[in-house]
C-alpha cells in the first residue's frame, strides 16, 4: 500500500489547473506520466533531490487510471483530497447544484463503518 | 498586561461568502436567516473592540503536507496572503491580504515552547478558509493584525482531544500574561458532525444531528469534563468522517475555561450545522448593546 503516494497524486493534480484538466481528459496517460516524472519529487526540494523508491501498487494505479473514486475510498486515499479533485473535474457535468457530490455519495452508499483507515 | 476581550468559537462554512452576495432572486431559501444570524454574531466581536486577533484553524491540505506535517503550528510573519486557487474555484472565496502581529506570534511561540507545546512555526504562511471564513463573517473589514494557529485535525495520527483542550488553556495563559496594552480576541473555527468524500456527505442536514445537539450543549455550557469524557479520536469517526474538526471547538473550550458561553446560536443547514459561540472573560470591557433605533415603535 502506498496511500501516501495516492494522496500526493490527488494533491498535486488538484493544485495545478492544467494537470487537473489533463487528468480529466486522459486519466491513464496522466497517471503513467505522473508516476514516471512526478511521483518522486519532494515538493519543497529541487528536482535533483528527488527520492527514488515511490511506486503505486497495481490496484492503486488502476483505480487512479479509471477515475474509480469508490476504489480509492476503499484503499484509504484521503477522502477530502479525492472529493476536492472530483469536484474540480466533474462538477461541471451536472446541472443540479451539488449533483456531482450527491452522485459521488450514492456510489459509496454500500460503505459501512468503520471506514478504511486513512493513516499514512 | 493584555486584555482578553472576547473568545469566539464557530463553524467555518466556505459557501457563506458566495451565498451572502447572491441577489435575492437567486439566493437559496435559507440565505436570509443565515445572513441575519451571522450579522448578529458579528456584533458580538464588534462590541469587544479588539486590536489583534488570534485565529485558530486547520489547513485543508493547502500548504501543510504529508512530507512534513506539524501537529500545531503558529504563523510568525508580518503579512498573510489568504485563500487558495481551489477555494476560489470551488467556493468563490476572495483573495485577501491580512496583517500579522509578529510580536504576539513570537511571544506565543516562546511561551508555548516553555509551557509544554513544541510548536512548529512558519515565516511564510498562506492561510485558508478555516481562518478567512470568520474574517469574512465577523470582521469583514479584514483590518486587524492576526496570529494564525493551525492544528492538525486532518492527517492522522492526530493529537488526542485532551491536547487540544490543553493547548487552548495554554493559549489563554499566554495571552493573559502577554505584556501589552492591546485588546486581544481569540477566534477559532471547527466543525460539528461533518462528512466529506463519504456516503453521508451533503445530506439535508449534518450527518449526525444528535451529535450536533450534544456538541452545542457541551460548548454552550462550558462542559469541558463532559466533552473529554465522551469524545475520543475513535468516537469522532461515528458522527462523520471529517468530524475531527470538532477538536478545534474543544481547543476553544480550553481557551474559554469552565464557563458557559455568553452568546450561543446555531443554524441547521444542508451538509452541516452552523454554530456560533462567544465568551466575554471580562464583561466590563465590552460595549453595551445599543437599542435598535425604531425598535418597538
Amino acid at each position: 500500500m502506498s496511500k501516501y503516494l495516492v494522496n500526493k497524486f490527488l494533491y498535486t493534480v488538484d493544485r495545478e489547473h492544467e494537470l487537473t484538466e489533463r487528468y480529466r481528459d486522459d486519466p491513464a496517460g496522466t497517471v503513467a506520466w505522473w508516476e514516471r516524472e512526478r511521483a518522486c519529487m519532494i515538493l519543497n526540494c529541487a528536482v535533483a533531490e528527488s527520492t527514488t523508491w515511490l511506486r503505486f501498487t497495481d490496484e492503486e494505479r488502476g483505480a487512479l487510471a479509471t477515475h474509480d473514486h469508490v476504489k480509492l475510498f476503499e484503499l484509504g486515499a484521503h477522502p477530502f483530497l479525492t472529493l476536492t479533485l472530483w469536484i474540480a473535474m466533474f462538477e461541471r457535468d451536472f446541472d443540479e447544484p451539488l449533483g456531482m457530490q450527491l452522485d459521488y455519495a450514492r456510489k459509496l452508499a454500500h460503505v459501512t463503518q468503520p471506514y478504511p483507515d486513512i493513516t499514512t | 498586561m493584555a486584555k482578553l476581550v472576547a473568545i469566539l468559537a464557530t463553524t467555518h462554512h466556505p459557501f457563506y461568502y458566495k451565498t451572502s452576495r447572491l441577489p435575492a432572486e437567486e439566493a437559496p431559501p435559507f440565505a436570509g436567516e443565515w445572513v441575519g444570524k451571522v450579522a448578529a454574531y458579528r456584533e458580538t466581536l464588534t462590541r469587544a473592540r479588539p486590536d489583534v486577533l488570534v485565529m485558530v484553524g486547520s489547513d485543508h491540505f493547502h500548504q501543510l503536507w504529508l512530507d512534513n506535517m506539524p501537529q500545531f503550528l503558529v504563523g510568525k510573519a508580518p503579512f498573510y496572503d489568504a485563500n487558495w486557487e481551489n477555494e476560489m474555484r470551488e467556493f468563490g472565496m476572495p483573495k485577501l491580504l491580512l496583517k500579522g502581529d509578529e510580536e504576539l506570534s513570537a511571544y506565543m511561540l516562546r511561551e508555548g515552547l516553555d509551557r509544554g507545546f513544541d510548536l512548529a512555526f512558519s515565516n511564510e504562511l498562506r492561510i485558508d478558509h478555516s481562518v478567512t471564513c470568520p474574517i469574512i463573517t465577523v470582521r469583514p473589514e479584514a483590518d486587524l493584525p492576526i496570529v494564525p494557529i493551525y492544528t492538525n485535525i486532518f492527517a492522522p495520527p492526530l493529537p488526542q482531544p485532551e491536547r487540544f483542550v490543553k493547548l487552548g488553556q495554554t493559549i489563554r495563559e499566554i495571552i493573559d500574561a502577554w505584556p501589552s496594552q492591546l485588546r486581544v480576541a481569540v477566534i477559532g473555527t471547527g466543525h460539528l458532525s461533518l462528512e466529506l468524500g463519504g456516503p453521508r456527505q451533503f445530506g439535508p442536514t449534518g450527518p449526525d444531528p444528535e451529535f450536533d445537539a450534544q456538541a452545542v450543549e457541551w460548548i454552550g455550557t462550558g462542559d469541558i469534563d463532559g466533552v473529554l469524557k465522551n469524545v475520543t479520536l475513535e468516537s469522532l469517526h461515528a458522527p462523520g468522517n471529517a468530524t475531527h474538526g470538532f477538536m478545534d471547538f474543544m481547543l476553544m473550550m480550553g481557551v474559554a475555561g469552565y464557563h458557559p458561553a455568553d452568546y450561543v446560536d446555531n443554524l441547521s443547514l444542508f451538509h452541516t450545522m452552523e454554530a456560533y459561540f462567544t465568551w466575554y472573560p471580562n464583561p466590563e470591557l465590552i460595549d453595551p448593546v445599543l437599542p435598535t433605533i425604531g425598535a418597538g415603535a
